[in-house]
């Protein structure tokens, strides 16, 4: 195995943090690889690669199960057409949207239309960067990974804004405004439930938040702390559905009002884009509460032997997926069983409701931990 | 593209001028306009401060060209007025022709308008219900409410051959009889309906989210529901009790027992409320017909050529939306002189400034859902 031997702040980072996935490559490969600092490079590239992959690959399974779910919800039957059961209507869809022309109306500011795509798939990727899908299963295991995705979401606003400002349409105008708003409000509720998991489990980086939960299923912290967790869980539904610009809280999209919001003048493969980050961010959010909720990749062991050891003959990716999928699926039951509130309303449910809420609930977990009300 | 430039239709000046005032324009290609209707809005950040409906755009000269078509021609133009409606359209210009013919209408025939009427007024609603909950934002209920407006229609197909354009009623009955399976379909669709519209109304009518959205949104006072000319549910929701079946009835609405509700406040939830109610008393109404249709002739007499005598007749219905009156000037041809409609849409629509005025972009999508124009109706 290469081990590099650069000396460099950032290098030592990813060194430390980043898994060398060359030394699982074949030894006749070895040799050919120069030197250590491309072998940094081509290790950091094939995580990325390893990253688009993850990433994109829910996406497909994601919006079929959107479409499946909303179907059974409206006593329809979905996409049947294309493939057993409309399996490829997906792959219909992109390859229409492939074929479309992208462009920009009259008077648009064409750089920043042209990035606001760009820029909206780049903080889904990068939150999935830290999450451990499985024991060795992570890209980093960074010790401020709370903070690192409570900044990456607060960047994901950016290309709303961008788009919304630059299509030159004043309902793409109203509705990053609107999400701006939003998303400012319900990042800090976000932000102080992801607070409360991290004092009860010690530590920030996600590995350690996991490992906190490890044992039977009552050690996950939406048992382990009874009552506070279950809580803290469904305002952390509500909270992330806002924060993720969902519906029923989509008021930035709100097609009956705005037509489509920001992403009203794209088209082709530039809405794509949109549409795939709204999906990767789904996932990423319910990879975050799988971690910190449901015991990220345990196995849900019962305490009785012969049961517990064929749960963990499961691997824990599978454990990880079913949880994370679980989480996805609350969230499209609420989509398409609410109405939208209204702005202030929305509002008023944040400011007036959440986050006192969240800072009682902050105080209860000093309670809890102060008098050791938490789970053996 | 300057936009601080005061648009045609619009007011002088507003009293403060400290607020930075824009233009939106909404529709006439927007998802929640119903049809072709252009709103334009003057906006302070997302607050309306006047809203200018602008008509026209989906306007085909019927007026003007019923004055070419022979009178049975025209019953197929008003179709094409209120297309959720249609039956109810048939029965107003019918009862318009029949007051200038004196023809009489058998018995048999006046049941069947009756129940296909109501029938109708209950697929209007439910597109409404559809239509309210979606402009909410809750996509599930406007499918819902789709789905018994499709039995209705299925009813109407077997019974009419169309489902949406009947073309049904003519002077002195209707085109065809009734087939023998249109009351058992009709039993089977009430006792399907009851149980669907009590769903429906758990689903939609105290949930708290959509009461937010609707409950004081949109008021509409007594008077200036009467001053603009509003009719139907938007009339009632502010608590004038004035429904043409019972002040001024027509066909056997008379002998029926039937309640016309009335509610006091006048805002959107006031006026959802109200179709609901409607619902049920449209269901009590076809249930006192259903069992009593008497056999005999569907049509008094045909003639081949239609001809009404000199003068002029008007004849109002109470459709779904309100009052439809249909008004014809006869020279003693066999087409009229001129048809004018006096459509209910565009009375309920006139008071669209006065119940959007100070409320924020959202509530006039939920205030124009509880309007429930029909926008070929208005502009016709």
């Amino acid at each position: 195995m290469i081990l590099p031997s650069v000396t460099h702040p950032i290098g030592d980072f990813v060194r430390e943090n980043v898994p060398n996935i060359l030394g699982y490559l074949p030894e006749f490969i070895q040799p050919y690889i120069p030197s250590a600092e491309i072998a940094t490079f081509i290790n950091i590239n094939i995580c990325m690669v390893a990253i688009a992959i993850i990433g994109i690959a829910p996406v497909p399974v994601l919006i079929y199960m959107e479409r499946k779910v909303c179907a059974h919800i409206q006593c329809r039957l979905g996409p049947m057409r294309l493939g057993p059961h409309g399996v490829l209507q997906l792959v219909a869809d992109i390859a229409k949207l492939l074929f479309k022309e992208v462009y920009a109306p009259i008077g648009a500011d064409k750089f920043l239309f042209y990035l606001a795509p760009i820029f909206v798939l780049t903080a889904p990727f990068l939150n999935l960067c830290v999450i451990p899908f499985d024991k060795n299963l992570q890209v980093a295991d960074l010790s401020v990974a709370i903070p690192f995705i409570l900044a990456m979401n607060g960047f994901g606003i950016l290309s709303t804004l961008l788009g919304g400002w630059a299509s030159n349409n004043k309902y793409s105008l109203i509705s990053s405004l609107r999400s701006g708003a939003q998303i400012i409000s319900y990042e800090i509720s976000f932000a102080m439930i992801l607070l409360l998991v991290v004092m009860l489990a010690g530590s920030a980086s996600l590995g350690e938040i996991t490992a906190s939960q490890s044992g039977h299923f009552w050690d996950w912290w939406i048992f382990k702390a009874p009552g506070l967790g279950i809580l803290a869980f469904l305002m952390f539904l509500v909270s992330s559905t806002a924060e993720l610009n969902r519906a029923p809280f989509d008021i930035a999209e709100a097609e009956q009002e705005l037509t489509g919001g920001f992403h009203t003048e794209y088209n082709g493969m530039a809405f794509a884009m949109f549409y795939l980050a709204e999906y990767i961010n789904l996932f990423t959010t319910s990879c975050i509460a799988t971690v910190c909720f449901l015991g990220g990749y345990h196995a849900p062991t019962i305490g009785i032997l012969a049961i517990d050891n064929i749960l963990n003959y499961v691997p824990g990716i599978v454990w990880f997926l079913g949880k994370a999928f679980f989480v996805v699926w609350i969230y499209m039951m609420f989509r398409w069983t609410f109405v939208r509130p209204r702005v202030d309303q929305l509002m008023a449910l944040e400011w007036k409701f959440l986050l006192p809420a969240n800072l009682l609930l902050l105080i209860l977990g000093v309670v809890f931990l102060a008098f050791g009300w938490i789970l053996p | 593209m300057s936009t601080n430039v005061l648009l045609p239709g619009f007011r002088e000046a507003p009293l403060d001028e400290d607020f930075e005032e824009f233009y939106i324009n909404m529709g006439p290609q927007h998802p929640s306009t119903h049809g072709a209707l252009r709103l334009v809005l003057r906006l302070d950040g997302e607050k309306i401060i006047e809203v200018v409906p602008h008509l026209g755009y989906i306007h085909r000269g019927m007026e003007k060209q019923a004055e070419k078509l022979n009178y049975i021609q025209y019953i197929m133009m008003s179709d094409r007025q209120d297309y959720l409606t249609a039956i109810q359209n048939n029965l107003g210009v019918c009862l318009a022709l029949e007051k200038g013919t004196k023809i009489g209408v058998p018995e048999r025939a006046e049941y069947i308008r009756v129940i296909l009427a109501e029938l109708s007024r209950i697929a209007s609603h439910l597109v409404f219900y559809a239509c309210f909950g979606g402009d909410l934002g809750g996509q599930t209920v406007l499918l819902y409410g789709f789905k018994e407006r499709e039995m209705i229609h299925d009813i109407f197909e077997e019974v009419t051959g169309s489902r949406l354009t009947t073309n049904f009623f003519r002077p002195g009955g209707s085109n065809k009889d009734i087939p023998d399976t249109f009351v058992p379909r009709v039993k089977a669709l009430l006792k399907h309906l009851e149980s669907a519209l009590s769903d429906y109304d758990r689903l939609l009518t105290k949930n708290i989210a959509a009461m937010d959205r609707s409950v004081g949104v949109g008021v509409l006072s007594k008077e200036d529901a009467i001053a603009y000319g509003c009719s139907g549910p938007v009339l009632r929701a502010s608590g004038v009790s004035y429904d043409v079946r019972k002040n001024d009835p027509y066909s056997i609405y008379a002998s029926l027992d039937f309640k016309v509700p009335v509610f006091y406040n006048g805002d959107c939830y006031d006026r959802y409320l109200i179709r609901f109610e409607e619902m049920y008393e449209s269901i009590k109404i076809i249930k006192q017909c259903i069992d009593k249709i008497p056999s005999g002739p569907y049509r008094s007499k045909e003639k081949p050529i239609f001809k009404l005598p000199n003068g002029s007749f008007y004849a109002a219905t109470e459709t779904a939306k309100g009052l439809y009156g249909t008004y014809v000037v006869s020279t003693g041809g066999n087409s009229p002189y001129r048809i004018h409609t006096r459509s209910p849409s565009f009375g309920n629509l006139a008071a669209l400034n006065t119940m959007a005025k100070g409320q924020r972009l959202s509530d006039l999508v939920t205030i124009l859902a509880t309007i429930d124009p029909v926008i070929p109706e208005i502009d016709r």
